[in-house]
């Protein structure tokens, strides 16, 4: 009797977290196909006018594209430096370890906002253009930590003894790194991009402070919001949720795949 | 086995990073707390070393930034405190009365809806709460209201977008530190006569700790300099601090002063995050 108390009362937990956590998402998916001009029921049956009107969109497929360029470029150029840095960290112990690990971390500890706040400053005060490049440098401000510590984490003993083996055998430092580092690290340098990528891929703040003419897919949107309540911003936010999925689907298949190899 | 002197790349291999850091994180923070320290009219920096932005941060115009960040800290603590309220009935039953077997299926589901846009999360809240929005609809087809009611552009709108995403965060760090509780622990308490409820009480609830306590961090931290979802769901009618810096950097290009509420802001990240070091110390004693 008491059993079924505590099942029921888990059921309902969960179903209560279920309806908090789905209904707004539940709402944005239904009404993007809304054949009408708000997206609130009634329901009014089903339609793909506001797709095309997104995708007719030019200002939005060009952010679009703006965004993935950014993501892929700042995530590349973050996990190749935070690598590197882990690399240099983990193989060569000096007393000034500890304190390149704090620098190296201290941006993960500072909003956003004050992040971009600063370099939009730096950045009128050099006479350097908003732009997407800026937005990109941006971005991998805020994803090198991250890089960093995925690979600092992953980066143990276990490959020393390969990374001897093959110094003794005459490789040398860069075919050491090439050859035998960065295959072994291939999960955490795969993780760290894609945890890059879909961070700047879904990054506002800096991006609305530091670009002008191009911009990226959330400042479009941003932008879009001063309309109010329309079934194309659902619309636009159901392609984002659908593109989202896709690549974790994938990046899920990708590691899992790679572990069950292993 | 002599050690051997690191080869040039391995010595180089960190600096390139610490290089970007340095420019484009430190450099500008810098810059930033230098600037807050001086006082510029019309495009012209009339004054070095004052204190006036700092000034103008606590009294100027009744004290409106002052209230700003009160505003920040009240809403970002109701934040916190109802996330973690939330989130621990659910990380409970997802770690102890879920079968292992659905227990990552239904993590997966819980994360699901937050890989859509995080501007479009907040403004899909609109759907709900807006005065076109289904709990309008809904009072209005039950009789309940008689005209629309609009429920964003309030402080309660900020709180609950707010805490639909860091619920979510929060079940995580609580449920992966539930599933490192040894069963034996609770088990052992059980046999020796504990109800259920001694049980949570004196063995669940303290060694789960630790992940709230993360979870609450990372919360308090991450919606304290947030920008989005105040300024979509609360609107400007009461200004939370991140509106507030915002406002002068877009409307007025006030640089200084926004470097200074900038400066405040992250003197109020660091003392949180210097509280909780402290209360993660205390807890391993």
């Amino acid at each position: 009797m008491k059993a079924r108390g505590a099942t029921a009362a888990a059921a309902l937990i969960l179903i209560a977290a279920a309806v908090f956590i789905f209904l707004p998402v539940v709402l944005l998916v239904q009404f993007s196909f809304q054949d009408g001009l708000v997206p609130v029921p009634p329901f009014k049956g089903f339609s793909l006018r506001w797709y095309e009107k997104a995708l007719e969109n030019r200002r939005l497929t060009e952010a679009l594209w703006n965004s993935a360029l950014v993501a892929l470029l700042s995530s590349l150029v973050a996990t190749v430096l935070g690598f590197l840095a882990a690399y240099g960290l983990a193989r060569r112990r000096t007393g000034w370890n500890g304190a390149a690990e704090l620098v190296l971390m201290a941006p993960i500890t500072v909003s956003y906002l004050i992040i971009g706040m600063g370099l939009l400053m730096t950045f009128t005060m050099a006479g350097i253009q908003k732009s997407l490049l800026a937005v990109g440098i941006g971005h991998v401000v805020i994803n090198l930590p991250l890089a960093f510590a995925i690979c600092y984490a992953q980066l143990g003993a276990h490959q020393v003894a390969y990374e001897r083996a093959a110094e003794d055998l005459g490789a040398g430092p860069w075919q050491t790194l090439l050859l035998i580092t960065v295959p072994t690290m291939a999960p955490s340098l795969g993780a760290a991009f894609a945890l890059s990528a879909t961070l700047s891929w879904d990054e506002f703040v800096i991006a609305f402070l530091l670009s002008r003419f191009d911009v990226t897919l959330p400042v479009v949107i941003w932008s879009m919001l001063r309309s109010g309540l329309s079934p194309e911003l659902n619309a636009v936010g159901t392609l984002v949720f659908a593109v989202s999925v896709a690549a974790l689907l994938a990046a899920e298949l990708l590691i899992f795949r790679k572990r069950r190899n292993d | 086995m002599a050690r051997r002197a690191a080869p040039p790349l391995i010595a180089w291999a960190t600096a390139p990073a610490l290089l970007w850091t340095v420019l484009f994180f430190i450099l500008p923070l810098l810059a930033m707390a230098a600037v807050s320290l001086t006082r510029r009219e019309r495009g012209q920096t009339v004054e070095l070393w004052t204190l006036d932005n700092y000034r103008a941060f606590f009294m100027q115009g009744g004290g409106v930034f002052l209230q700003a960040l009160w505003n920040s800290v009240e809403v970002t603590l109701t934040v916190t405190a109802l996330s973690v309220l939330i989130a621990y009935p659910i990380a409970y039953v997802l770690a102890y009365r879920v079968p292992p077997r659905w227990q990552r299926m239904l993590l997966v589901l819980l994360v699901l809806p937050f890989w859509t846009s995080y501007v479009i999360r907040s403004y899909s809240w609109l759907l709900v709460l807006s005065e076109k929005g289904v709990i309008s609809i809904a009072l209005q087809g039950l009789g309940l209201a008689d005209g629309p009611v609009g429920l964003g552009n309030t402080r309660g709108a900020t709180v609950l977008g707010f805490v639909h995403f860091f619920a979510m965060l929060l079940t995580l760090t609580i449920y992966a530190n539930l599933v490192q509780i040894r069963e034996s622990y609770r088990r052992a308490a059980a046999d020796l006569g504990a109800s259920p409820a001694q049980v949570f009480v004196r063995i669940t609830l303290p060694l789960s700790l630790p992940g709230v306590a993360v979870g609450a961090f990372l919360t308090f931290v991450l919606a304290i300099g947030d920008y989005v979802t105040p300024q979509i769901l609360g609107g400007s009618k009461e200004l939370l601090l991140p509106q507030a810096i915002m406002l002068q950097v877009g409307r007025t290009a006030d640089f200084p002063l926004a470097s200074a509420m900038s400066m405040v802001l992250m003197a109020v990240v660091t003392l949180a995050y210097l509280l909780f070091a402290r209360h993660l110390r205390m807890g391993r004693l």
